[in-house]
């Protein structure tokens, strides 16, 4: 398989780390040669996070190059924005509608989005997981689970799961199962 | 062999683990934090010894000092802890100790405000033995490597990382993990030999020159096999090889590759080989022309670098792919020629809602007004944006304090100085000594949130426990302020504003130097403490606007917020410290708890 290049971002704080760590792993049990990169430092205290995750027969570089991500994976929409910087014509772009804390307008920022891509997809995960949980710890989760019902991830579901159980307290287990089951009923067209 | 995805850091961890290091050593510092995390986590379980030291000299120390007592040691920094370990650094390579020491640079800066350095260059100041992975494989391999070296030549070897291979996840195989040896016996041999300095520094040259027969036949330096053709070849080393390689496969070209790892004492006879077949060279590397001015010394013919090359900033994948395109005159994939052309404003980091140091700078800009200030390296360094905007320099680990002496003494003003409790113990007491001992005049606050906050809450003298997970005695800074007799010392609660304004004013305005330690315990880690026990977070709201609430954006919580003119809070960001409360009681009150 040639290379897969996924970029995942968000702010800090939003379970971006997790989220790469989890495709990562479930990329390498499948059987790809994997690698991610990702950034420590001050992502607790709401800056930018951008991790690269890539997979494929033979990986050499950690980082995506720019305009090579087949798929961006957003938690927040001015980081889609950002993280257009690797999108191409070809690139798939999945965001969760939300600004967090910067003076833009969303509908703004979403039409400047997709002209970087060939198909932009915008889910309300905040609303709805807070619907479900309470609060919008699980957005990752959810996020992951529209990317899977979407088939935007060429990773078996099954794999993904096995590798979420085994990275998630199982006290959250039950919870992230929910807001798995949620985003494959929010996507009817599977 | 098993083959596991891991990190650099982690790959380190395991290498020393597989060498039988029983000693190992940090302080913590990103890129590097985790290798010191990972031993804080299994060395119970393996048996070994594992300390976070007051800083990075006595780090180094510390493991010196085991290598000395024939244990194997391992200690890790970030690129500038390595400049204070210098100071030993340096004469324990004219020593026979056998150590190695880890260093991981952060090209691009991304959780650095020092210096962009670039560490290599000690290895030709210390003549010390370097290793460069350039992923997690090598990482772990390479480790292994220098404790080989350190131990058959009796000399420290120096394994060094940057950010994308500290910070990278890639598959290793892992091997089998020897079972460590914790105690030994000083031996006089590695620490004594000539007691003339010049002496020991041609000894020490005299085990390069042997060392530099193993460089030239090392596998960690090799000719890529399948990549043979052309008059122009590349010479590679660290990260920028994975680079390369991808770059080549995009353009579809298969140049002469020399990968080089262990690049000191520089193996020249393998360069000059590589470079007899090439009629030009191109020399691949992150930050400084190290490798390619070593590269112009062996040879006349034409050696591209730098001049194609960022010598500042980190060295991203499309930089090698672009400047590899111009070199053969090929056309570059299409989809990097469109330019991304929009401008993201910056996400400005802020104090984590909550935080026990907005308090203090909140209250220090309502109550001193404008005076110099200086900040150190932590997270009180977000103090310095608006709109508390109060640190007009933050330059090294306990720097703050030094610097403001100057100042103090020469225009008679009284600066205040913010420095974290963990960077006070690493570098602040020697500064506080001297402001006392040459009769200064300066107001030190001590951020004391309790815990080594920014690098990932490792615990430090104060916290009363190891890295070990053992308990220790809890070093009182206050008690260290006193001791060093400063004229004014008092604690304070960062979370009692009305406290804190008194004691912030009353030690300005007392005369020589004071010191405040602002205390409050970091409120990531009360928050998870809280949701350990499941109780639930308290959390506040506005029931009353006035015009008066607009202090708040000068308080600049993150979790409260403005819509269509009137403040509220963000349930999902707040809290819980209630110090909103204590700026408007009469507005704010605690949000009662939705029944389940």
């Amino acid at each position: 398989m040639k290379p897969f290049n996924l970029i995942i971002t968000g702010y800090g704080g939003q379970g971006v780390l997790t989220l790469a760590e989890i495709i990562a792993k479930a990329a390498f049990v499948q059987g790809y040669d994997v690698k991610q990169a990702e950034l420590h430092g001050l992502a607790q205290r709401g800056g930018s996070l951008q991790c690269h995750v890539r997979f494929g027969k033979e990986i050499f570089s950690s980082l995506v190059r720019k305009g090579n991500a087949n798929l961006i994976i957003a938690l927040e929409t001015v980081e889609a924005l950002r993280a257009c910087y690797f999108a191409n014509k070809k690139t798939i772009i999945l965001t969760n509608k939300k600004i967090f804390r910067l003076p833009l307008e969303l509908k703004v920022i979403l039409k400047k989005i997709k002209k970087y891509s060939k198909k932009l997809y915008v889910v309300s995960a905040d609303e709805i997981i807070k619907k479900i949980t309470g609060d919008i710890t699980m957005v990752n989760t959810y996020v992951l689970g529209y990317a899977l019902a979407k088939k935007l991830l060429p990773l078996k579901k099954e794999i993904i799961w096995q590798t979420l159980k085994e990275k998630i307290h199982p006290e959250f287990l039950e919870e992230n199962k929910k807001v798995l089951g949620e985003a494959f009923r929010k996507s009817p067209s599977i | 062999m098993k083959k596991v995805l891991l990190f650099g850091n982690e790959a380190i961890v395991q290498g020393a683990l597989e060498a039988g290091a029983g000693f190992a050593t940090t302080y913590p510092g990103t890129p590097a934090s985790e290798i010191g995390d990972i031993f804080a986590k299994i060395a119970k379980k393996q048996k070994i010894y594992f300390e976070y030291s007051t800083n990075e000299k006595v780090a180094l120390e510390a493991a010196a000092g085991a290598a000395f007592s024939n244990v194997k040691s391992i200690v890790s920094m970030k690129h500038y802890g390595l400049n204070v370990a210098s100071d030993s650094f340096l004469p324990l390579v004219y020593f026979s100790c056998p150590l190695v020491v880890v260093v991981a640079d952060d090209p691009g800066c991304w959780s650095s405000v020092q210096t962009e350095q670039d560490c290599r260059w000690y290895s030709r100041l210390a003549n010390i033995p370097m290793l460069e992975p350039s992923n997690s494989q090598e990482a772990k391999d390479m480790t292994k490597e220098a404790f080989a070296i350190a131990w058959k030549y009796k000399i420290p070897v120096l394994v060094r990382l940057t950010t994308r291979v500290s910070h990278s996840k890639s598959a290793v195989k892992v091997g089998k993990i020897l079972s460590a040896k914790t105690r030994g016996k000083f031996n006089k041999k590695f620490g004594l030999g000539s007691t003339i300095t010049v002496e020991r520094h041609v000894k020490l040259l005299e085990k390069l020159e042997k060392i530099k027969e193993v460089v030239e036949k090392s596998k960690f330096n090799f000719a890529q096999k399948d990549n043979n053709k052309g008059k122009i070849g590349v010479i590679t080393s660290g990260i920028a090889y994975s680079y390369v390689r991808e770059a080549l496969k995009e353009l579809n070209a298969k140049l002469p590759l020399l990968k080089l790892g262990f690049t000191y004492p520089f193996p020249s006879e393998k360069v000059r080989k590589f470079l007899s077949k090439i009629m030009e060279v191109f020399v691949v590397e992150e930050l400084d022309p190290v490798v390619e001015e070593e590269t112009r010394k062996l040879t006349d013919k034409k050696v591209y670098g730098k001049n194609l090359l960022p010598e500042a900033g980190e060295l991203k994948p499309e930089d090698v792919l672009i400047a590899l395109s111009k070199l053969l005159r090929k056309k570059l994939p299409i989809n990097l020629i469109k330019e991304f052309s929009e401008t993201v404003p910056k996400r400005i980091p802020f104090l984590c809602p909550g935080c026990p140091h907005r308090p203090v700078f909140y209250v220090v800009k309502k109550v001193l007004g404008k005076k110099i200030f200086a900040g150190d390296i932590g997270c009180y360094m977000l103090g310095s944006y608006p709109p508390y905007e109060l640190e007009n320099f933050v330059v090294a680990m306990g720097a703050g304090t030094g610097i403001s002496h100057g100042i103090a003494k020469t225009t008679g003003e009284k600066p205040v100085i913010f420095i974290g409790d963990s960077t006070f113990f690493h570098a602040g007491i020697p500064a506080l000594l001297n402001l006392v001992y040459n009769k200064s005049n300066a107001l030190v606050i001590v951020m004391d949130n309790r815990i080594t906050a920014m690098t990932g809450h490792q615990p430090h003298p104060g916290t009363g426990f190891t890295g070990m997970h053992e308990k220790t005695k809890t070093i009182q800074i206050e008690d260290i302020a006193k001791a060093c007799q400063a004229d004014f010392v008092k604690t304070s609660n960062a979370y009692n504003l009305e406290q804190l304004k008194k004691d912030i004013k009353q030690a300005y305005d007392s005369k020589g130097v004071s010191v405040i330690i602002a205390k409050g315990e970091c409120r990531l880690l009360t928050i998870r403490k809280i949701t350990r026990q499941g109780i639930p977070i308290q959390k506040f709201e506005i029931v009353k606007q006035k015009p008066g609430l607009r202090e708040l954006e000068q308080f600049a919580c993150p979790a409260i917020r403005k819509k269509k003119g009137k403040y509220f809070i963000d349930e999902d960001l707040c809290w819980g410290c209630s110090l909103c409360k204590q700026l408007f009681p009469d507005c704010i009150r605690i949000k009662k708890q939705e029944e389940e």
